[in-house]
């Protein structure tokens, strides 16, 4: 059934086939309608939605709902996430599984409410306090951001740890077919929950401890986690790569301006090809750098100041040059104006 | 009841124990308790709590409640931060340790995940009164069902004596050197009164550690919290005043006097409230499987997909722009829809503000026969304009050979867009007309099919048909796309196009 679904609806439909039951949120402009969806959806079938009195207490419902081993999430933008920060250090550090959504806006401070992709340190390099990684998946489309909200889910009890679906004012309000099939989604079996039952009893969540070597080992085992999801969970989408002279890369809505501008170029006899990276943490270095290889030089476009292209630069070692572009308060490059980056890169060949 | 718990305590004096180590056990723990506390480290023998800590006092009767209910394996403990922040060392029960201040936010999802169990939260006073002071609100005027135990010495006493929200006018604390001053901190926060303001809770009650008498009165309030969480009875809280000897500066039995004679006649000892709730439970939702759910969106969208037409574009940018309310973005999401069911691919993107009067609403369609790339029309083929402000704004932008379908009776006269051809419709005229002045857009919808044959009229009528729940609207809506079109028909026919330059495409 393809329906026509807004962007911040279909994050609550993938979290519904996901099995999530639980919602704990705040309202926020551009996100507002993930919460609204939930608190419309979530009720009939049989969970739980609970407006709460600010981002703080949301992400500490997530963290007890979490405790108790259900399927979680909660949903906001920029100065939510801000606040929500210590709370995802916390569940990092307890090995909690839930879901986060970010609908990005313009920064820092109450900045405005139009699209920007400036929360990628934030949620990349871990905004809260402590040794800890968010695994953060990035949609691009409506489809996306149902699809990969089930990722997510699957990733957090994977990894047992938060997961992040960051996204952007643009994805999170347009409205795009939605291809929604029922399926049965299990979660896996949480034998760590506390549940007020015999047999969770002795179970303790907590992220204290106090003797050093003890919090030495406990963050050894969360490298070591983090170190499987850097080899098995990487995700890319490339298009017309294999005889680029120029790569561009950008994720969410920037890889749809770009993906236009790439079939502009190309009507021009611009070798230019999109690598889009899905997962952003892990992010795909190796698959980026082997493409990279390929083409002469790299253009990352991003709504920021440059904050993925340090994850660009990092994966390509100084092997090809990097230039970056970005719009930030909210404004959305025109695919003109990718298009005339694009020929400044690589002038046409005549 | 409270005379059958004091004699079994008695019954427990009477009857000491010989262990192997040649001590006497005269008082036997809390079954409750860990017998060993493994988790605290070495000393597995002792609390962490200094001597005549009112900490250890508070988890015996806590502990020795549970057991008494006797629903250790249902229980589960939220510790916060502070000096109880290590309870789960001691209480043999699920725990869950949480950041400082969010204990109530924590055990109501607990406790929503996990209806039929008990979930307490155990906090102190900088936890609960300070930090923490939106969470306990919140919780408490939610009614969750869960009980807090809130421990108040009037002092931060984990982090070495700094002034709390309860901290007394006059007290001396590291962060409050020359003694509490009201100009400067504040008088000290009344939490148990502060709650009592609220409908929900069912049970606030105020009690002291201060002597044997109190302690038993503790006892009883404890316990009782506990059993209204048992039976379902909704927020209940007892708040705890408790001796901190060794922040105070004073030896057990001191601080214990001081209790007596300062704190409680600050903090006042009571029932603050010991009643039913009523909680009104309507507009329940209808309970679905998700599978019904699905099912319900599928008949919502209602039948397949029409049969593939032809269309004359491979993609198609349309622009729509006029104030809000004048259904703006809505005419956009109608495009978009009927675009998916003529088995194109399509996005709909708005521009989207704040919610205030007089914004102007513009709104993106793409219609393709390909993945789309960028929604974000920056080029239109067609600028669908309803108002002055969004032709002048918007018509530069208008790619070469472009179409505007302009709102309004005719472009004003200093106005020229030699790109495109420019259609005028008086759209709100010919709605006020028909019968209301909200279906301007439909007028406009019917004026773009009709100029541009981009989509089929009949697929509008269908998602037409499957929005408009009032058979009066619809009707109108008929009209309306029908009055759109023949206004068209009949200004093409009578050479009323403002620029007919613009024709050749």
């Amino acid at each position: 059934m393809r329906q026509l679904c807004k962007g911040n609806v279909a994050v609550i439909k993938g979290a519904v086939l996901a099995g999530c039951r639980a919602y704990y949120g705040y309202p926020i402009t551009p996100a507002s309608e993930v919460a609204e969806a939930a608190a419309l959806y979530f009720p009939e079938v049989g969970g739980t939605f609970v407006q709460a009195e600010s981002e703080t207490a949301s992400i500490n419902m997530v963290y007890g709902a979490a405790s108790a081993g259900v399927r979680v999430m909660t949903a906001s933008s920029g100065p939510g996430l801000s606040l929500m920060q210590e709370g995802i250090s916390y569940l990092a550090g307890a090995e909690l599984p839930c879901v986060i959504v970010d609908v990005m806006r313009g920064g820092p401070g109450l900045g405005n409410i139009a699209p920007e992709q400036s929360d990628y340190f934030a949620m990349i390099k871990g905004g809260g306090h402590g040794n800890y990684r968010n695994l953060v998946v990035a949609p691009a489309s409506v489809q996306e951001m149902a699809d990969l909200t089930i990722l997510a889910f699957e990733l957090a009890d994977k990894y047992r740890n938060p997961a992040i679906v960051l996204t952007d004012g643009f994805v999170g309000q347009m409205m795009e077919p939605l291809d929604l099939e029922y399926r049965e989604i299990l979660a896996p079996e949480k034998p760590w929950a506390v549940k007020g039952t015999a047999e969770t009893r002795k179970n303790m969540i907590s992220s204290i401890f106090l003797e050093p070597d003890d919090l030495e080992e406990h963050q050894r085992l969360m490298e070591a986690k983090y170190i499987r999801a850097q080899q098995a969970e990487t995700r890319w989408e490339e298009y017309l790569t294999d005889d680029a002279d120029l790569l561009v890369v950008g994720y969410g809505i920037v890889s749809r301006v770009l993906r236009s501008a790439v079939d502009e170029a190309r009507k021009q006899g611009i070798k230019v090809g999109l690598f889009r990276p899905i997962s952003l943490w892990p992010f795909p270095s190796k698959a980026l750098l082997a493409t990279a290889l390929r083409s002469e030089k790299v253009l990352v476009v991003e709504l920021s100041n440059g904050q993925m292209v340090e994850d660009v630069r990092l994966a390509l070692e100084g092997k090809r040059p990097v230039e970056f572009y970005g719009r930030v308060g909210g404004n959305v490059p025109a695919v003109e104006e990718l298009l005339a980056k694009i020929e400044e890169q690589m002038p046409a060949a005549v | 009841m409270s005379e059958n718990n004091v004699i079994q305590i008695t019954e427990t004096l009477d009857k000491p124990k010989a262990t192997t180590d040649g001590y006497e056990i005269v008082h036997s723990k809390s079954q409750l308790f860990y017998p060993e506390y493994e988790r605290k480290g070495e000393l597995k023998h002792q609390t962490h709590y200094c001597p005549g800590c009112g900490h250890g006092v508070a988890h015996k009767l806590i502990a020795e409640a549970l057991e008494d209910l006797g629903v250790q394996d249902q229980t589960i403990l939220v510790s916060p931060v502070g000096c109880s922040v290590f309870a789960y060392y001691y209480f043999d029960v699920g725990n869950v340790q949480v950041a400082h201040g969010r204990a109530p936010a924590a055990a109501t999802a607990l406790k929503r995940a996990c209806p039929d169990k008990i979930v307490l939260a155990y906090q102190g006073d900088g936890d609960l009164a300070a930090i923490g002071t939106a969470e306990i609100v919140h919780a408490a005027n939610r009614g969750e069902k869960i009980s807090v135990f809130f421990v108040n010495n009037a002092i931060y006493g984990m982090t070495g004596g700094q002034m709390a929200p309860t901290t007394l006018v006059g007290q001396k604390s590291t962060t409050s050197p020359w003694g509490r001053r009201p100009v400067n901190e504040g008088f000290p926060l009344h939490m148990a009164e502060m709650l009592a303001t609220l409908e929900a809770p069912v049970y606030i009650e105020r009690v002291a550690l201060s002597d044997n008498k109190n302690i038993m009165k503790a006892r009883r309030a404890v316990r009782k919290a506990l059993e209204l969480q048992r039976d379902g009875a909704g927020f209940t809280f007892v708040e705890i005043l408790s001796p901190c000897p060794t922040i105070w500066g004073k030896d057990p039995v001191e601080a214990r006097k001081w209790i007596a004679e300062k704190m409680i006649p600050n903090f006042p000892l009571n029932v603050f409230r010991d009643r039913k709730v009523e909680v009104p439970n309507n507009n329940i939702p209808p309970h679905k499987t998700v599978a019904e759910l699905i099912e319900g969106e599928k008949r919502a969208v209602g039948d397949a997909e029409l049969p593939l037409r032809h269309h004359h574009f491979r993609e198609l940018g349309i622009k729509i722009a006029g104030f809000g309310g004048q259904g703006v973005l809505l005419l956009g999401q109608l495009l978009a829809e009927m675009g998916m069911r003529e088995g194109l691919e399509v996005s709909w993107l708005p521009s989207y503000g704040p919610e205030m009067r007089s914004g102007s609403a513009h709104c993106h369609v793409c219609l393709s026969k390909d993945r789309i790339g960028s929604p974000l029309v920056s080029r239109p083929q067609v600028l669908v304009a309803f108002n002055e402000i969004s032709l002048r704004k918007f018509a530069a932008e208008v790619a070469p050979g472009g179409t505007i379908i302009y709102g309004r009776e005719a472009l004003p006269d200093d106005l020229s867009i030699p790109q495109a051809q420019v259609v005028c419709i008086p759209a709100s005229e010919i709605a006020d007309k028909l019968g209301s002045a909200k279906v301007a857009n439909v007028v406009m919808m019917g004026a773009l099919l009709e100029e541009t044959e981009c989509l089929s009229p009949a697929t509008a009528m269908q998602v037409l048909e499957k929005k408009v729940k009032n058979p009066v609207m619809l009707e109108l809506d008929r009209k309306a796309l029908a009055a759109g079109r023949i206004y068209i028909d009949h200004t093409v026919a009578i050479g009323a196009v403002t620029q007919a330059d613009g024709f050749a495409q």
